[in-house]
């Protein structure tokens, strides 16, 4: 059953997280508060880079694409 | 001169010196600290004859480095139970939450605080949540199996009550019943009732007083006769027998040489003595050579005076660590300095050795090069006491000016007959050969079990030989799981974390046993994988840290492989 699996899989990996960040001590309300922490900050740098890298790329991708297309230009003068 | 193979593979003899490591015959497996490629085979012939020989068996001990990944994360669990111990604080403070641990009354709370807060912030906060793998009740005898009693807390472990269930028959591996004298019928219980019912259980009076029994002087000869010693003297309890009699020894104006992991009775006689304490570090020659030197050469601290006395302490198997003492090396350095080697056997005694006479029989020294023997009766023997054996002059001394002979009630008698029959059950003058098999068996199980759990991936620290087995855990949060998984499937350990042991450094301390028999020890092997696969406990990779064996310089303090 390799869905059956993957859940099991999946609930090892919680039961790690669980235990590397010591939530596996914490009374029930202080899992709550550091899991709401934790997925908060979490989706706050997902969206600051939904919102933020496509622009960074394209903007990267305009500099690099301006610096070698001055670069073939040249080139393409001095050959003729 | 005899050569010493440093060998891998199980210590096996080999008939020509190799780089160990290469030896074919475990082909990831590093054993006993020996790096692939490392050494040359010239240079190893060098290693061993620079010993001059003293060692007559391959010395296999190993202290895996943390890998750094597993101490990072282990910082950020501590570094996230102290924000939240912070943030409980201050809502107990802030009476948000209600405070249930000691406070002073509201009309003290004016005056000098009573119980200093900031002290018990790692009581408060972190071993308060796993606080139910310790003082679990036992209501049977702890010998191999044992039944304990079930108890559940509703408020986090800051109080429990009992369900009335008794687990039945959990195998135990906490007990330091070496060689299984732990036991509530045999030879052992018949003689110790026996003589209860001629002498009865109290002594009520000291040594010195009306407390020395016929039977205290029977047993203190049995001892110096079972140790190959002069003399020797027997004392109510093992911690009060180190912290009363070593400050009968030294003095002001003497110096104290300690093993970095001395055991607190050490230190705290070292401390009550007066005299000056010096540390050198684990197991670790060259330290404590140059520090002989310093003291040989600059004498005492302000007037350079020599010094009175040069005691060493150490003992002979470390229980937080199992490593085992380089006692050749130790008295070799101790004859060339002219200094005293105080030896504490107190896990040794019966427990290494082919007749378990201890660690000085495990190396094939002569007893009488240790001027202190001091051991305890509470581990292998299975009683309750301790002892110091040397030269009959030294026992004379203590018998008059230590505190325990003058101040301390001396031993019951059953617990006396105990120690006799367990003791001549060992020597084998109880007309049986049980006493060889239980040692012989101890070793088995150890060697056995060791390498089990080096096999299936653990960290595991210490000498192959020594029957203490502390596999690492490392973060906190895996200290209270350990223990608890481990007693759903019926197996008591113990956990150890700060601050007996450094703080990024727990572990689980298994203590093998002569009384467990291979399908027990196959049976707590499983259970052990299982939940070294359910926490991920398996760290090691098989990459150790050579041991010092090289010529000792400023650089070669922490080295790995790379």
């Amino acid at each position: 059953m390799d869905i059956k699996s993957t859940k099991n899989y999946l609930y090892w990996l919680y039961c790690q997280f669980e235990l590397i960040t010591c939530s596996y001590l914490m009374e029930p309300w202080e899992k709550l508060l550091f899991y709401t922490f934790n997925i908060t900050m979490l989706v706050m740098v997902l969206y600051t880079a939904y919102i933020f890298v496509p622009v960074h790329i394209s903007t990267a991708f305009q500099f690099f694409l301006c610096l070698f297309g001055n670069q073939h230009e040249n080139a393409v003068s001095i050959v003729k | 001169a005899e050569r010493v193979q440093r060998s891998g593979a199980g210590g096996m003899e080999r008939p020509q010196p190799r780089a160990n490591g290469c030896s074919g015959a475990a082909h990831g497996a590093l054993r006993n600290g020996y790096v692939r490629g490392l050494s040359a085979p010239d240079t190893q012939i060098n290693h061993i004859v620079h010993n001059g020989g003293l060692y007559k068996r391959p010395f296999n001990e190993a202290f895996e480095e943390t890998p750094m990944l597993v101490a990072v994360l282990t910082y950020v669990g501590y570094g996230v139970l102290t924000l939240f111990g912070y943030l409980r604080d201050f809502m107990r403070y802030w009476k948000i939450e209600k405070c249930q641990n000691t406070t002073e009354r509201e009309e003290q709370k004016d005056f000098v605080p009573l119980y200093q807060d900031f002290e018990n912030f790692y009581n408060r906060n972190l071993y308060m949540r796993i606080r139910d793998s310790w003082n679990r009740p036992i209501c049977s005898v702890p010998g191999a199996k044992m039944d304990m009693m079930e108890r559940v807390s509703h408020d986090y472990n800051w109080t429990f009550t009992y369900t009335g269930k008794v687990i039945k028959d959990v195998i135990n591996m906490g007990s330091y019943n070496y060689l299984g004298f732990a036991q509530n019928a045999g030879p052992c219980k018949e003689a110790a009732a026996k003589i209860l019912s001629q002498y009865g259980v109290g002594v009520c009076s000291t040594r010195q007083e009306m407390g020395n029994l016929e039977k205290h002087e029977e047993l203190e000869r049995l001892v110096a006769r079972f140790l190959g010693v002069e003399s020797a003297m027997a004392y109510g309890m093992g911690f009060a027998t180190n912290s009363m009699n070593i400050p009968a020894l030294v003095g002001k104006g003497c110096l104290i040489l300690s093993d970095e992991l001395n055991h607190a009775s050490l230190v705290l006689g070292a401390r009550l003595s007066g005299a000056t304490i010096r540390i050198f570090k684990h197991n670790n020659m060259q330290s404590l050579e140059k520090l002989l030197k310093d003291a040989i050469v600059h004498g005492q601290p302000r007037t350079r005076r020599p010094w009175k006395k040069i005691l060493i302490l150490v003992e002979g198997v470390f229980s937080m660590e199992g490593s085992i003492v380089r006692l050749p090396e130790v008295i070799a350095l101790k004859k060339k300095y002219k200094s005293y080697l105080y030896l504490d056997e107190a896990h040794s005694i019966g427990a290494l050795g082919p007749g378990g006479r201890g660690v000085v029989e495990y190396f094939g020294l002569n007893p009488e090069d240790v001027d202190v023997m001091m051991g305890t009766f509470t581990k292998s023997f299975g009683a309750s006491g301790g002892y110091i054996a040397g030269k009959k002059e030294l026992i004379d001394y203590l018998r008059t000016y230590s505190h325990s002979a003058v101040y301390a009630t001396s031993l019951s008698p059953p617990v006396v007959e105990q120690i006799i029959t367990s003791m001549k059950c060992i020597m084998g003058e109880d007309g049986t050969t049980v006493g060889k098999a239980r040692v012989q068996q101890l070793a088995e199980n150890t060697r056995y079990f060791r390498r089990r759990l080096k096999e299936l991936g653990f960290i595991i620290y210490g000498n192959e030989d020594s029957p203490v087995v502390p596999l690492m855990l490392y973060m906190p949060a895996k200290i209270g799981a350990f223990g608890r998984e481990m007693l759903k499937r019926n197996i008591g350990v113990v956990v150890v974390g700060f601050p007996a042991t450094p703080i990024i450094e727990s572990r689980a301390r298994f203590c093998l046993s002569a009384a467990h028999t291979r399908e027990m020890l196959d049976t707590a092997l499983k259970e052990i994988n299982e939940v070294g696969d359910l926490l991920q406990l398996k760290y090691s990779r098989h990459r150790l840290v050579p041991l010092l064996d090289r010529p000792f310089d400023e650089t070669t303090y922490e080295e790995t492989e790379d």
